[in-house]
């Protein structure tokens, strides 16, 4: 090299204060009109498009000195891409994190939301690659922009009574669609629609960043989640039909694990700080570890 | 037994060593130096600078060298860095008709003030693969001409325009929109398009450029001039009153002359399709002005029917660092999704088996019925 780094120090948070400034703004507008996405002047940042840029951006901007963090990726915190962005925070906050959905102050997710239940002092940011919920429907933004300020959500519904009539169930089993206070058909990041539930009324703040897209929605505390559903096919969530094989937990949301190449697969909990702890306070499986050969929902 | 993936940081910390070792490769060959990047892999660092949208040759080569060669990483280090500088304010829109001039031709006249003046190109070139490029053959010094700081290189584009031939080039907003600081809502106006296709990616609006030329949003092009070299760059200084001089960058511009328009009340005029790019990136700037022209599409009433006059399609899909980004992320995990999509396909195929069992009973039935 020929010089001296030319590298900056970088503010706390990486974001300088300008631009954390812009980016709340737009949070207070988008929790001002709950579902209605916002456009934000979102950042080039140090880790790519698609890898939680909105996530992160957000969370940048709302992080404070004493907060602590909790980042998972697919329900766990030791996903490579929770890592990276746990110790992206660590290195530009220096802020204390956790594992602990209880003890974190803002969790950055992507794909879940945890089991155990959120508090009225956590926030919750989601990583979302595609905030228009009508994007697969009407490619165009003006198209999509136009059709929420008119309230034009007959499509959607035509698209679900379509998998109705084709399948008899309607096939979308994450993003799947929510209506927000009545109003907004809002895109709840790509989470299983089994967690869909958890974003009704739900104590805690919940922010999503779209940084490619360059938009922020805001869920706030206590508001009425409904997802679309008809009269006749009321929405439902997925059922899993054995317990978690780790920890025994039911009623929560599991990943299939293939454990050879016979056919032998378990189910353990996808949110593994739910999992641990309930390994920690000496709960088990109710059943063999691994059920060999056998498939799934039979 | 496999539970998620444990030790991600570990993995983390041993995957970037590989690549640094990879990065340095052989040890014992000395390493790529910043001015062998800057001075051998010139167009190299041209590009990075233009899609990164940063003129600074050094640290594109830094960003070169990180990443391997591969330039759109290199863009997109560059433009992360980009992101962490403070934005002072505009220029002063670059006086290319006071340009350094080190390349400049014309495809509409043989001859113009200032000459025809090649450079130096790959045009004519035979692309045959040249022996000395294994060696380290000393190379010729260039013929060099006289710089006379007076002499006059006049625009095409203002040659026609002082016979009203080509629409005026319009005055433009006091000060264009910044695409990096504000989100884009459509339809934008013509100085947020241009840039945006100045750090657009050059092979897709190569492409694009080229479904115009195969009939897919013509706009009947010439090359009215392509003009290569140094421009200053002033900047107005409020507390001073005037403006100064905060240095010299290299670009390419080019003015394509396209389909002219007119109706009864208006008399017919060529149009303008325009490119600029950092460093010398003629096929960039080429394909840019094609790309914007065809953009201009519903300026001129014409039919929008083509890929490339879709301004939606082509501002959202330019950029190949977000392309690059999402397109990548596919990599990341996806389990939990998958396995959504997993337990309904197992359901539905469940459900239509015992459908088809049922209505094979119901035909067994029947047959039997009918035999009886």
């Amino acid at each position: 090299m020929t010089k001296a780094s030319p590298l900056p120090d970088y503010n706390f948070a990486y974001l300088d204060e300008g631009t954390k400034r812009m980016i709340r703004r737009a949070v207070l507008k988008a929790i001002a009109i709950p579902g209605y996405q916002v456009p934000f002047a979102s950042r080039e940042m140090p880790m790519p498009y698609g890898w939680g840029t909105g996530g992160v951006q957000v969370t940048a901007s709302i992080i404070g000195p004493t907060d602590v963090l909790k980042v998972i990726d697919q329900g766990a915190d030791d996903t490579i891409n929770a890592v990276s962005i746990r110790s992206f925070f660590q290195k530009t906050a220096a802020v204390q994190t956790t594992t602990h959905t209880n003890e974190a102050s803002i969790i950055q997710t992507r794909h879940r939301i945890p089991e155990t239940p959120l508090r009225a002092d956590q926030i919750l940011v989601y990583q979302v690659p595609i905030p228009e919920p009508l994007r697969f429907l009407e490619p165009r933004e003006t198209e999509t922009r136009t059709m929420h300020a008119l309230e034009e959500y007959g499509l959607m519904h035509v698209k679900l009574y379509e998998d109705i009539a084709r399948h008899d169930h309607i096939a979308t089993t994450y993003a799947y669609p929510v209506k927000v206070a009545g109003r907004y058909v809002m895109d709840p990041s790509p989470i299983p629609k089994f967690d869909n539930p958890k974003m009704d009324r739900s104590p805690a703040l919940q922010l999503f960043g779209a940084g490619r897209e360059k938009r922020i929605y805001a869920l706030p505390p206590f508001i009425e989640v409904k997802s679309l559903d008809f009269e006749d096919h009321p929405f439902s969530i997925q059922r899993f039909d054995k317990p978690c094989a780790l920890c025994g937990a039911e009623g929560v949301y599991l990943d299939e694990v293939i454990t050879d190449d016979r056919g032998g697969r378990m189910f353990v909990c996808s949110d593994t700080d739910h999992c641990q702890s309930r390994l920690t306070q000496g709960q088990g499986p109710t059943g063999p570890l691994a059920s060999s050969g056998e498939e799934a929902g039979r | 037994m496999y539970v998620a993936v444990k030790g991600g940081e570990v993995a983390i910390r041993n995957a970037h060593r590989l690549l640094d070792d990879r990065r340095r490769g052989d040890r014992s060959v000395p390493a790529l130096t910043l001015e062998q990047i800057t001075g051998q892999l010139a167009l190299a660092v041209d590009r990075v600078m233009a899609e990164g949208s940063l003129y600074d040759p050094e640290l594109a080569a830094m960003a070169i060298r990180q990443a391997r060669g591969d330039l759109i990483e290199a863009i997109f280090l560059l433009r992360a860095y980009r992101t962490t500088l403070p934005r002072l304010g505009p220029s002063r829109p670059l006086d290319t008709g006071r340009m350094r001039i080190e390349r400049r031709i014309s495809a509409t006249y043989k001859d113009l003030p200032g000459g025809q003046l090649l450079g130096p190109t790959f045009d004519y070139t035979h692309r045959l693969i040249d022996p000395a490029m294994a060696g380290a053959e000393p190379i010729e010094a260039p013929e060099r001409r006289p710089c006379h700081p007076d002499s006059n290189w006049p625009r095409v584009t203002d040659l026609l325009g002082d016979e009203d031939l080509i629409e005026p080039d319009g005055e433009g907003a006091e000060e264009p929109g910044d695409l990096t600081r504000d989100p884009v809502s459509f339809p934008t106006d013509r100085a947020v398009r241009l840039q945006a296709l100045a750090r657009g990616d050059e092979g897709f609006l190569l492409a694009l450029g080229y479904s115009t030329q195969r009939g897919y949003g013509r706009t009947h092009p010439f090359v009215g001039e392509i003009r290569i070299g140094f421009v200053v760059v002033e900047v107005d200084i409020p507390e001073l009153g005037f403006s100064i001089c905060i240095g010299e960058i290299r670009v390419t511009e080019c003015q394509m002359v396209s389909q002219f328009t007119g109706n009864g009340s208006e008399s017919p005029r060529f149009t303008r399709g325009y490119g600029l790019v950092f460093g010398q990136s003629e096929r960039k700037a080429m394909a840019m002005s094609l790309v914007e022209r065809a953009l201009r599409a519903e300026e001129f009433d014409e039919e929008r029917l083509a890929p490339a006059q879709d301004e939606e399609f082509v501002l959202e899909h330019c950029d190949n660092v977000a392309a690059t980004g999402f397109v990548e992320h596919l990599k990341l995990p996806h389990y939990v999704d998958f396995q959504a999509e997993l337990e309904l396909l197992r359901r539905l195929r469940r459900e239509q088996e015992e459908r088809s069992r049922a209505a094979q009973a119901a035909g067994a039935d029947e047959t039997r019925e009918v035999a009886e």
